[in-house]
């Protein structure tokens, strides 16, 4: 079902007005109550007046993640803080978070958003949906969690942790729907497998984010649970889960652009790239009153079609992810920088700075290894001594990246050394 | 008195302790006694040798973590009863034991490494007791065992 034929079904002339009346004005607001974008703009001598519409959009400056750490936390805000009804976050490279906040009509615009999503993947009013995301400053739970109440489901607020008390509920509950990550939903089924239940459940359909996956793990997920899966897209600078999604054709992922401009350009050049062509994903979110941001860089490598779908929306597609233009990993959903371990592993000051991160996904499961030289100064030849390291080490990296890591000890000059860039993660998952 | 105990970081992975052996083979040290301590992810190889600052530069040279470590040997008189006496003046005295192996077996004597907090409190102890340790020289080359 459509649930916005209006705004997912236009002409291409009638999203390029919109777009470009959407854009002028966000673009004033920013300009007048966001002293980052002022400046920014003044220095490259642009003014509002510069920007008609979308065929100008080229010529504004980007902004990147790291415009929002310096600007801690509220400095990109274009709204009093009165305004604010809600506010999110995640990790941070430095340790410092990204924020970001919405007004009442950026989370009703959400909610639309997610609405849709949630009406492509087929699910309506007589839905029982669990939402099995995080809930908390990770915008995956509360985003889904509203889209599906405003569009009528019935929603059981899931978060994550325990998988067992999920099951006994969908099977008591008769679930219809849930929304996860792709790798936990696999786990799931590999549960529900080894009790012989999996034909005992009323699951029809999974809508699923927040990492990588492919087609084969969507088929593989499908065949298992006997059910249909749709991928969902987005990124808290952004909004949050619902930016884009795909539909049954899953022929790409239908990009919101009555709220969303996207932009696909050379990561190297900066310069855009052709319908077709992969390079970096830019979002200009136009409707955003309390986090207006332009042009945001998000380091997803993607491309863009403009055709219309099979399933009559008109709006643009973006492909599946192949990849980050940065060296940025996620894990089980946790955006994750190599460069928060170097510095947890600095702050804690005990061990070399010297670390290989090792992703591997066992049983559907992202695992996180680090491994970590041991200094001739910290090495005791008391195992106690050791094993106390191992766990303060593994207390520090959770600290800092949000996620439990396994920690293991290696020999000095074990792990390769930086000529030129070091390689500092093997990731052993799979996405082709 | 105190002797030294050569201690090598073990990572869990295929060859390494042939490393060590082999490293210290050819630079002619004996390997007098050993421990090795069972762990999942990496694990501790205590060794007595017959030169231990050598055997440490050696291992360091082949890029091993190796240190060396104050522990005593004690002689331990073959009767039963022995040893506890000796754990029994160690814990009244407040004296924790971190491990201990055995060195060698002889008529006379079991002799046993260990390690402790205090090493001085735990010799003079040993001492009061009537006790003996192992000078370094006795320990590095077994020499008066008997």
């Amino acid at each position: 079902m459509i649930w916005n034929e209006t705004k997912e079904c236009m002409s291409r002339d009638q999203i390029n007005n919109l777009q470009s009346a959407r854009l002028r004005k966000m673009v004033k607001r920013a300009y007048h109550n966001v002293t980052f974008y002022r400046k920014k703009m003044q220095q490259i001598g642009l003014e509002p007046g510069d920007i008609n519409g979308v065929e100008d959009l080229h010529k504004l400056p980007f902004t990147t993640k790291q415009d929002l750490r310096d600007n801690y936390p509220f400095g990109l805000f274009a709204v009093p803080q009165s305004q604010i009804v809600r506010v999110h976050a995640s990790s941070g490279t430095t340790g410092k978070a990204t924020v970001v906040g919405y007004t009442r009509r950026d989370i009703e615009i959400w909610q639309e958003c997610v609405a849709r999503v949630l009406a492509m993947a087929g699910v309506g009013s007589h839905d029982i949906i669990q939402v099995a995301y995080g809930y908390g400053l990770f915008t995956g739970g509360l985003g889904l969690h509203y889209g599906a109440e405003n569009l009528g489901a019935t929603v059981i607020p899931m978060s994550t942790g325990n998988t067992q008390k999920l099951i006994t509920l969908m099977q008591d509950f008769k679930v219809t729907a849930i929304a996860c990550t792709p790798s936990y939903l696999l786990h799931i089924a590999e549960v529900l497998e080894e009790a012989g239940q999996i034909d005992n459940t009323h699951l029809k359909v999974a809508i699923c984010g927040a990492e990588p996956w492919t087609d084969n793990m969507r088929k593989q997920i499908e065949t298992k649970l006997n059910i249909k899966a749709y991928d969902i897209y987005g990124l808290s600078e952004v909004m949050g889960p619902g930016v884009a999604a795909d539909c049954k054709f899953h022929k790409g992922l239908h990009v919101y652009e009555d709220h969303f401009i996207p932009e696909i350009i050379h990561p190297e050049t900066l310069e855009p790239c052709k319908e077709g062509e992969v390079g970096e994903l830019v979002f200009t979110p136009i409707t955003k009153e309390a986090l207006p941001l332009i042009r945001y860089r998000t380091r997803d490598l993607t491309s863009i079609t403009y055709d219309e779908c099979e399933c009559g929306r008109t709006i643009a597609r973006i492909s599946r992810f192949k990849g980050r233009s940065d060296d940025m990993l996620i894990i089980r959903g946790v955006n994750v920088f190599p460069s928060q371990v170097e510095a947890a592993l600095l702050e804690m000051g005990e061990t070399s700075p010297h670390y290989l991160m090792i992703v591997d996904r066992i049983n559907n499961l992202d695992v996180l290894e680090v491994q970590v030289e041991v200094e001739e100064r910290y090495f005791s030849d008391e195992i106690k001594q050791l094993d106390s390291l191992t766990k303060k080490i593994a207390r520090a990296l959770h600290t800092a990246l949000g996620l439990s890591v396994k920690v293991r000890l290696v020999e000095p000059r074990t792990i390769e050394r930086s000529q030129g860039k070091a390689k500092r993660v093997i990731d052993r998952r799979k996405f082709d | 008195m105190i002797i030294k105990q050569l201690s090598v970081f073990i990572e869990n992975t295929e060859g390494i302790l042939e490393c060590v052996t082999d490293t210290l083979c050819k630079h002619n040290i004996n390997i007098v006694s050993l421990s090795l301590v069972d762990a999942s992810e990496y694990s501790v190889l205590r060794m007595i040798v017959s030169d231990p600052e050598r055997g440490r530069e050696v291992l360091k040279e082949e890029g091993l973590l190796a240190k060396l470590t104050d522990v005593i040997a004690v002689k331990t008189p073959q009767k039963p009863g022995m040893l506890h006496d000796i754990l029994t003046a160690f814990r009244d005295a407040n004296l924790h034991v971190k491990y201990m192996y055995t060195y060698s077996s002889s008529e006379n004597y079991a002799t046993v490494i260990m390690r402790l907090s205090k090493l001085d409190t735990a010799l003079s102890l040993i001492k009061q007791k009537g006790y003996e340790v192992c000078t370094d020289k006795e320990a590095y080359e077994i020499v008066n065992l008997n």
